[in-house]
């Protein structure tokens, strides 16, 4: 692999273009419209087409209008259909964009004889080739399609600096929006053609897959990993440049493993986005797992830790004081297992002493267990009091509920209770420190 | 040129016949399977899927290519079409179970990603030096003229057997779309169904890519059952009125593509299907706009009309005959013998109201005015008096009790019922008074029983008295 | 188990997101009375009969339908769904719905015929909507569609009946229609549980009562169940502490049923 002047401004070029795509996509995917990007990047062929028919020329400027004009149309006609027409906005989009698309095509094919444009470009551009086509900017050449796709890139920046506020709004509530003075119909129309414009910029060098993916990918992708707007567009952006790297990077080295000179390398740049997002996924769902697994594990070994306090604390209260040995704990317990490793954690903790004839609560370990018993008690006076429950029933849950019962809750369950001496079973509730309350 | 018309029109060509039937029968197909799908609410789904099997149908060329040499044999490429097809199905399923994104996104990340994965298989593949790569490029834009008559027999054969499989699970299929906790619930198993179905998607969306081509065979999908909703409100019609536009834009488009060569086939048949579209769309007969539009206006007339008759009878009733005690109780059968007014001196509306008075009544445009009038002249219920006045004719007068009585009914019941501030009631009764038929009528007498006959006393003041007094 | 018991729920615990929406449910249902299954907003009373359904994955208990597991007796239950789980604008007429009824009983790929139609129309007839058959159901009214769902139901000829809130949103005429029916499927021994919103007209209605909030508060004859003190049980707001539980289990991932 040898890496070129050439090959950093396809890479410049990919990133412009795939970061004003992703600005403007995260607005997309909030709303759930990613499929309106796909539909608007495919509807301004004809826009495209017709403006080449009529003024028989390739400027950016007749480009850009016809792109705009087709973008609203599109957002219009879908629009229309779902009001006017009741069709569901799904099949109003399918309709509307297929048609435009195929309305382009043909006409694209009438103009192919006036200018150099196939079907097959708007595909998938040609990026490669976009570093030959310079301009000349202040003593340095600089490719034509970096300085459309940064002024589009720039473009995109300012509308969403400007309308920072407006457009989180009305893509998170547009009742609201509407309520507050912002119209967000008006919002969502100039989203839609700074879409369309986008996507025409980006036509010419990188092809309409890259758009669609670019519009979509790194914005949902950001959205897995973070949950606050801005670092979302961010991370959006970031993601889109990297997915332009790595796309061409990959571009020309991965054909090469299988006999292959390279491949399109805008096609491997949405390949590569993808890639980034599988990754993503893929990560924060193990993630996810682990921390949960990690916790539900720490979580079991102190409940069996203070099932242990409870059951000591019980035969305690039989009066029984001697020590127990850790096989008769095991035996008084219902779910046994762990029981090793929660006496060497509770033993650690100093909550409980180790004496020669086995196991016996220390001060503090004795007021866990007071604690942890009194929520016990608490939770079935409740279940059987208020909730109406059988006190058969009423242990089980107990047994569950005693480990998450924090502080506050076992307060609040006093004071419904009534600060009960007795449980349902007629078990003393043993006063915990912090329920001083009691009238 | 002419020679090819005609003998396009007589399908003389028997490779053309075979094609464009194929085509039609894909089209038949696909607005079947289309229309489930419509009800199911995954229209764009199909959009995933078609972009989707790109990786695949490259794949399987470049695989074939390297054991035999020539790897552009239809079957064997739409068998990888369908697997990568089933694999972006997954991948959809998958990201939405394992991540918080909606659907749509789920969609395009798929629809993009694979196609973009295709794009740099194609971009590869066309740079092999056996077999024509160049050739599968017609998948994404659909050629039928590159067809082989095996294709297009292949694909007719395909498409008759998902025709089958819709008409067999028909009953299957509309309870799944339109009630799919009933018939879990009844012990249908609901996945399977759901995955009959999108088998048969993927099915038709298969064979429809070599005659319209990836991009837009979801208008395959999507058109013709769009289209078909505008004609009726029943089921097995929508499935044939859906079939019979992906049929005739099919085999229509297959036959234009004929003729004209350098066009590409699919877009020529998704046109003529926005064309049926578009024409369903407009002229629809069970929710087609011009329809609705003449709905409308009649509605709208109906309302002016309405209007013009109470005004004309508040003013009578607010003028100097208010007073009179007989005028409330006026016989409702005027005598029919009487053509015109002024027959019977007791005819309350003898003197008829100035038209300026109308005008200040209601805040409407004098055009509008003008042109209630004028229909309701037409119609007999109002006679135009010399001096810019009018009155009600007999007709006229019949009509307007009914409809103030209708009015002042519905706003003592959004009064007494609905504890509307009388000030109010006159623009809610407003709407609801022209819509309500003789059943509602009769609800609205039972609730109100002191009002069984004649006409109640309006429950607020009159615009055209109460600013005067 | 007791095969005269039409509805036996026990130990049902269902969890959405891990969060328990139902919890240690234990109900028996007696067989010919009107059930009606109340309780507020977010008790899981409509997750109940979509538990019995086996709509909902739950997280322990068992479900018995005269004495078998509710799924082995899906042809024994007849369930009206809310109004607003499917689309009206979907175009099917009145008489096609009542017909969805009995598909299971026409079987895979076998068209509708005559006699089923005539068996639903008979249904339609029953909820007084006969003249109705042939519309198409956004053409009709609120509590004209609650009635096309009823005969649905009706048409299966069911044992059991699941409905889930009939009463919502319909006009007086629909209320005085369903409470008629409902009388009368009793008369035929048939079990009816109602999810049911409005406390007033609970003593009317039902022979017997559930208040459910998250667990079974009380269920027995409704004289005997529905007094204040039970419903200031339920809906008294106390029981948020249930739910407070049941979130902070969920939220350590100990719940296991």
């Amino acid at each position: 692999m040898q890496w070129m002047a050439l090959d950093t401004w396809i890479v410049v070029v990919g990133a412009l273009c795939a970061m004003s795509c992703a600005l403007l996509g995260n607005y997309l995917v909030l709303r759930r419209m990613s499929m309106m990007g796909d539909a608007i990047s495919h509807a301004v062929l004809p826009g495209l087409a017709a403006a080449y028919l009529l003024t028989g020329s390739r400027d950016s400027v007749t480009m850009f209008a016809g792109a705009a004009v087709v973008g609203v149309l599109t957002a219009l006609l879908v629009q229309g259909l779902y009001r006017l027409g009741r069709l569901e906005e799904g099949a109003a989009m399918g309709v509307v964009f297929t048609s435009l698309f195929a309305l382009g095509l043909i006409l694209l094919r009438q103009a192919a004889d006036h200018v150099d444009l196939d079907p097959g470009c708007v595909l998938y551009g040609a990026v490669e080739l976009s570093p030959l086509d310079t301009i000349r900017l202040w003593g340095w050449d600089v490719p034509r399609a970096a300085i459309v796709n940064g002024a589009t890139l720039a473009c995109n920046a300012l509308f969403v600096l400007l309308f920072y506020k407006e457009l989180r709004l009305s893509s998170f509530d547009p009742a609201l929006a509407t309520a507050l003075g912002i119209n967000a119909q008006v919002m969502h129309y100039l989203l839609m053609t700074l879409v369309a414009a986008t996507a025409v910029a980006a036509f010419e060098s990188v092809g309409s897959i890259l758009v669609i993916a670019m519009l979509i990918v790194p914005p949902a992708t950001a959205y897995l990993l973070t949950r606050r707007l801005g670092v979302m567009i961010g991370l959006s952006l970031v993601l889109a440049a990297l997915s332009a790297l790595l796309g061409h990077l990959s571009a020309i080295t991965v054909p090469g493993w299988f006999g292959f000179s390279d491949t399109s390398t805008a096609a491997m740049m949405a390949v590569a986005a993808g890639a980034i997002f599988s990754v993503a996924c893929f990560a924060k769902s193990c993630y996810a797992w682990g921390r949960r697994g990690i916790e539900r594990m720490s979580f079991s070994l102190r409940s069996v830790g203070e099932d242990v306090l409870a059951a000591l604390y019980r035969r305690r209260e039989a009066g029984d004081e001697a020590p127990v040995s850790a096989g008769a704990l095991r035996a008084a317990l219902a779910r046994p297992g762990w029981t090793a490793l929660a006496l060497w954690d509770l033993a650690r903790r100093r909550a409980v002493t180790r004496l020669p004839g086995g196991y016996a609560l220390t001060p503090a370990g004795l007021r866990q267990a007071e604690e942890l018993v009194r929520s016990h008690r608490l939770w079935e006076t409740f279940l059987v009091n208020i909730a109406g429950q059988s006190p058969a029933d009423a242990h089980g849950s107990a047994m569950r509920v005693e480990h998450v019962i924090d502080a506050a809750m076992q307060s609040e369950l006093a004071r419904q209770t009534g600060f009960p001496e007795l449980d349902p079973h007629a078990k003393p509730i043993p006063r915990g420190s912090s329920s001083g309350g009691e009238p | 040129m002419g020679d090819s018309l005609t003998r396009l029109l007589f399908l003389s060509d028997y490779n053309t016949r075979v094609v464009v039937a194929g085509t039609l029968l894909f089209g038949a197909g696909a607005g079947l399977v289309g229309t489930f799908l419509l009800l199911r609410r995954r229209a764009l789904l199909t959009d995933a899927l078609a972009h989707a099997t790109l990786p695949g149908i490259v794949l399987a060329f470049m695989l074939f290519a390297a054991l035999e040499g020539g790897g552009k044999r239809l079957p064997i490429l739409l068998v990888g079409a369908a697997l990568s097809a089933l694999v972006g199905m997954l991948a959809v399923v998958l990201i939405r179970r394992f991540s918080r994104l909606a659907d749509d996104a789920a969609l395009g990340i798929v629809l993009s990603v694979f196609f973009g994965l295709g794009m740099a298989l194609l971009g590869m593949a066309t740079r092999m030096e056996t077999g024509h790569a160049a050739g599968l490029s017609s998948f994404i834009y659909g050629k039928t003229a590159s067809m082989l008559l095996f294709d297009a027999v292949l694909i007719g054969v395909v498409a008759l057997a998902v025709v089958l499989g819709c008409l067999l699970l028909y009953k299957e299929f509309t309870l799944l779309c339109f009630d799919s906790d009933y018939a879990a619930a009844q012990g249908w198993p609901v996945l399977l169904l759901d995955i009959l179905l999108m088998f048969l998607v993927v099915t038709v969306t298969v064979i429809g890519l070599s005659a319209v081509g990836l991009i837009l065979v979801v208008a395959m999908l999507v058109i013709p059952p769009s289209a078909a909703r505008f004609w009726t409100h029943r089921l097995s019609r929508t499935l044939m009125i859906s079939a019979a536009v992906g049929a005739l834009s099919g085999g229509l488009g297959a036959g234009a593509s004929a003729l004209a060569q350098d066009l590409p086939a699919g877009a020529i048949i998704v046109l003529v299907a926005a064309a049926l579209f578009g024409f369903s769309l407009l002229f629809g007969t069970e929710r087609g706009l011009v329809k609705r539009a003449r709905e409308a206006a009649r509605l709208r007339r109906r309302i002016e009309e309405q209007h013009l008759l109470r005004a004309v009878y508040e003013l009578l009733e607010g003028g100097k005959l208010g007073s009179a005690p007989n005028f409330p109780d006026y016989p409702l059968m005027f005598p029919p013998s009487t053509p015109k007014l002024g027959a019977d001196p007791n005819f309350p509306g003898q003197e008829g109201v100035p038209i300026s008075a109308l005008l200040e009544a209601r805040s409407w445009h004098p055009r509008q005015l003008r042109r209630a009038m004028r229909r309701a002249t037409g119609r007999g219920l109002i006679a135009v008096l010399p001096g810019d006045a009018c009155t009600l004719t007999t007709e006229g007068w019949n009509e307007a009790r009914r409809v103030v009585r209708n009015h002042r009914l519905w706003e003592l019941f959004l009064i007494t019922h609905a504890d509307i501030a009388p000030a109010q009631v006159d623009r809610d009764a407003d709407r609801i008074e022209h819509v309500l038929d003789p059943d509602m009528i009769r609800k609205l007498e039972a609730l109100l029983p002191a009002q069984t006959a004649g006409i109640p006393a309006s429950a607020h003041e009159l615009a055209g008295r109460g600013g005067a007094s | 188990m007791n095969a005269a018991v039409p509805l036996h729920i026990s130990d049902l615990t269902v969890a959405y997101h891990r969060k328990p929406v139902l919890w240690d449910v234990n109900i028996a249902l007696p067989e010919g009375k009107l059930v009606g299954l109340v309780g507020p907003n977010g008790s899981g009373k409509s997750t109940l009969l979509k538990s019995v359904l086996g709509l909902v994955p739950r997280s322990s208990g068992r479900i018995l339908v005269y004495g078998k597991p509710a799924t082995r007796n899906r042809a024994l239950v007849g369930y009206v769904p809310q109004r607003e789980t499917v689309d009206w604008d979907f175009p099917v007429s009145a008489l096609d719905v009542v017909v969805m009824g009995l598909y299971r009983e026409i079987g895979w790929c076998v068209p509708v015929r005559r006699r089923q139609k005539e068996k639903a129309l008979a249904a339609l007839e029953t909820v007084g909507l006969a003249e109705y058959a042939h519309r198409q159901i956004s053409q009709l009214s609120g509590g004209q569609q609650q009635r096309v769902f009823l005969a649905r139901a009706l048409v299966q000829d069911a044992r059991l009946y699941l409905m889930d809130e009939p009463f919502a949103g319909v006009d007086a005429a629909t209320e005085q229609a369903i409470i008629a029916l409902l009388l009368e499927l009793r008369a035929a021994g048939r079990t009816v549980l109602v999810v049911h919103h409005d406390i007033q007209t609970v003593p009317t209605y039902f022979d017997h009562v559930v208040l459910l909030n998250m667990r079974v508060v009380a269920q027995g004859p409704t004289e005997d169940v529905f007094t204040e003190e039970n419903l200031r049980r339920t809906y008294g707001g106390k029981l948020t502490l249930l739910s407070d539980a049941a979130e902070a289990l969920a939220r350590r991932g100990a719940q296991r049923g």
